[in-house]
């Protein structure tokens, strides 16, 4: 398979990407390019990963008319199914794909970062299928609220390290494990869980995620029975899910709407929206939209939902933002409850934090989408969250 | 300025030993009293320093250098005020510094602008622990601008191809990472040091200067024998992370880099 710029060859989306990492690591992630590519142009590579995302994953994942909700919002409301992909989440498309590949480079141990654990889960998956270690960077904060997806990962033989340092969720987490990965890059490949990191990780996480547009493509674009989506709607932490729903309707004209994090709101500071109220800068490893103060220290982010708690986004969203090819908005704390509430009661269908903030904002701008087909990327099941929601007073 | 860091080197060199750079945090251990640890660094023999504005997210340091960043930060840190140190500390002492930082606190600023700033202090040249050789066009036309050296890194990983990319461009001096790994201390220097030694002698005469990793006076010795300078930075900054007053801290650091400096000898 050929794979489309941008980025060129530097990592580059436009301004933003690049290589921004210590000399330690360029060798690897030139050799991971490299590999990488190979890999991609080699067929049997490709039917070993589409026999696992059939058979082990379940992919397709379905699309299912949301009919209650319609009804109610007074929108044509489809729901991509990620969540029903086995881990339940999006997050393993990525991490099977990955794994293969480091199997390909000959690197027996695996690290990863998690924030709400569904990679830290998908990459412990990858790692027990294909026989490889896997040492897992989790915030001590997640490791408290997100419990049971650290058992999850403990059953399938990871070692979950708890990060105790600075805000001790997701951004330190990618630091401990890009740390580690300095000192132990010779025998050990690091899964990246997002569009985000130097070049080449926010290319190949991208062209792993892409299958769910491509499927959103089949399902519904070259259907003749379902009708073609006009409003995309995904949530944005380091943007992997959205980038995989986004990136083949990128020329479509079709409204490509990313949704993070407003917190607590984004005037109180306190909340996880870089492209919305952050400015280019440089975190792990590449130029992209990010929360700093004027001096370009990183700020913490915030929000109640773990995978989009991160002050960075992924280069090629910003490149996004910036050409109008999608656009970006925010949804509160509370906003991402009661879409969760809602979405549970009247669909039977319990959607991660993260996914609940795209349902939230469909919600709040039911007025601009009345009668109009919108796809929902339900990227992930809530299950992990049931004990946050209760805490909240769900 | 950057004629202070050659001349440093060429001095070492007629001495028959490595020249010493310790790294230290500024703003440590507090605003008014970070000045104090260099000067007693620089009576206890340091050549140079290499003096590091503290970042919320340092990639390249370990737990020590880390920690002294996020307490310097909470004590009112900034990037101004590092280079108003940094200023103290070249009219202080005769000893050139340059200034270590990571790509965003630089591109915050704005290149020019940092680097006329550093210069404008007495800096003699920077390091920007997260920016590889391939993206460092920018900063270091920058550097040139501002006539400070841009310091470029070559590890353990670094083939032949990429090291004599790197020292095409003209570095102040090859950083030199002596261990894979991120800053602190190891018991010795892993036989990583000499090896990339022997390639980066192999390839230029620019200076090479060893850091990551070197904590004692032996591993300082054994850097000593095959580079032209050596960075000292978790052992020295722990000292003055640990010590309970300022008076302690500095006396702490004479006494380490008396030490250091008899070590770099060959």
């Amino acid at each position: 398979m050929t794979i489309q710029s941008p980025p060129d060859d530097q990592g580059r989306f436009g301004d933003y990407g690049g290589r921004f990492a210590p000399e330690i690591l360029m060798p690897a992630l030139l050799e991971l390019d490299e590999a990488f590519h190979e890999a991609w142009a080699d067929p049997g590579f490709h039917a070993e990963l589409d026999e696992l995302l059939a058979n082990y994953v379940g992919r397709p994942t379905p699309v299912y008319r949301a009919a209650r909700l319609s009804e109610q919002l007074g929108i044509d409301l489809w729901l991509k199914r990620e969540d029903l992909a086995h881990t339940g989440a999006h997050k393993v498309n990525n991490t099977i794909g990955q794994a293969l590949l480091a199997k390909r480079m000959g690197k027996p141990r695996i690290i990863a970062e998690t924030g709400a654990g569904q990679h830290g889960v998908a990459t412990a998956t990858a790692c027990a299928l294909l026989g490889l270690e896997c040492v897992v960077y989790m915030g001590a904060k997640d490791v408290e609220r997100q419990a049971l997806n650290v058992y999850r990962m403990r059953l399938m033989d990871a070692e979950v390290i708890s990060v105790e340092k600075g805000a001790a969720t997701l951004k330190d987490a990618v630091s401990e494990a890009m740390r580690d990965w300095v000192a132990s890059v010779e025998n050990t490949h690091y899964i990246i869980g997002s569009v985000v990191g130097p070049h080449p990780f926010p290319l190949l996480v991208r062209e792993f995620q892409k299958i769910i547009g491509e499927e959103l493509q089949e399902q519904m674009d070259q259907s003749p029975i379902r009708p073609t989506p006009e409003v995309i709607v995904a949530c944005v932490g380091g943007g992997s899910n959205a980038m995989g729903i986004f990136h083949p309707y990128r020329d479509s004209g079709i409204d490509l709407v990313g949704v993070e994090a407003a917190g607590h709101g984004i005037a109180s500071g306190h909340h996880g929206a870089s492209l919305v109220a952050g400015s280019p800068g440089v975190l792990h490893g590449s130029h992209t939209y990010l929360l700093q103060d004027e001096q370009g220290q990183v700020l913490e982010a915030h929000s109640i939902s773990a995978g989009l708690d991160y002050p960075g986004v992924g280069p090629e969203h910003s490149y996004f933002r910036d050409t109008g090819i999608a656009r970006y908005v925010a949804v509160t704390d509370d906003d991402a409850l009661d879409a969760l509430r809602v979405m549970s009661a009247t669909e039977g269908i319990i959607p991660a934090l993260e996914s609940a903030h795209g349902l939230a904002w469909i919600m709040a701008a039911a007025d601009e989408l009345q009668g109009k087909t919108v796809v929902l990327n339900l990227s992930g099941r809530g299950d992990k969250d049931v004990q946050q929601v209760e805490k909240f007073g769900g | 300025m950057a004629e202070r860091i050659r001349q440093m080197f060429a001095a070492a060199r007629a001495d028959n030993r490595a020249a010493l750079l310790p790294y230290m945090t500024a703003g440590l251990p507090g605003p008014t009293t970070s000045i104090d640890m260099f000067r007693a660094m620089a009576d206890a023999g340091a050549d140079g320093f290499e003096v590091g504005i503290p970042y919320s997210d340092p990639l390249m340091d370990g737990p020590t250098i880390h920690e002294a960043g996020l307490r310097s930060l909470s004590k009112g840190t900034t990037t101004y005020s590092s280079l108003d140190l940094v200023e103290q500390i070249v009219v202080a002492t005769a000893v050139p510094v340059v200034v270590m930082t990571y790509v965003n606190p630089v591109l915050a600023v704005g290149p020019a602008d940092f680097c006329r700033r550093v210069a404008d202090a007495g800096g003699s040249g920077l390091i920007v622990a997260d920016l590889p050789a391939d993206e460092s066009d920018d900063i270091a036309a920058a550097c040139q601008d501002a006539g400070l050296g841009l310091v470029l890194f070559v590890a353990p990983t670094t083939d032949d191809g990429r090291l004599a990319e790197v020292v095409a461009r003209r570095p102040l001096f090859v950083y030199g990472v002596a261990e894979l790994g991120v800053t602190g201390g190891r018991d010795a220097v892993s036989s990583h040091a000499a090896a990339l030694a022997g390639r980066v002698r192999a390839a230029t005469d620019t200076p090479l200067v060893l850091g990551v990793g070197i904590s004692t006076a032996e591993a300082a010795h054994q850097a000593a024998l095959v580079g032209d300078g050596v960075i000292v930075g978790s052992a020295l900054v722990r000292r003055v992370l640990d010590a309970s007053e300022p008076t302690d801290a500095a006396a702490s650091l004479a006494s380490a880099v008396t030490e250091l400096a008899a070590a770099v000898r060959r």
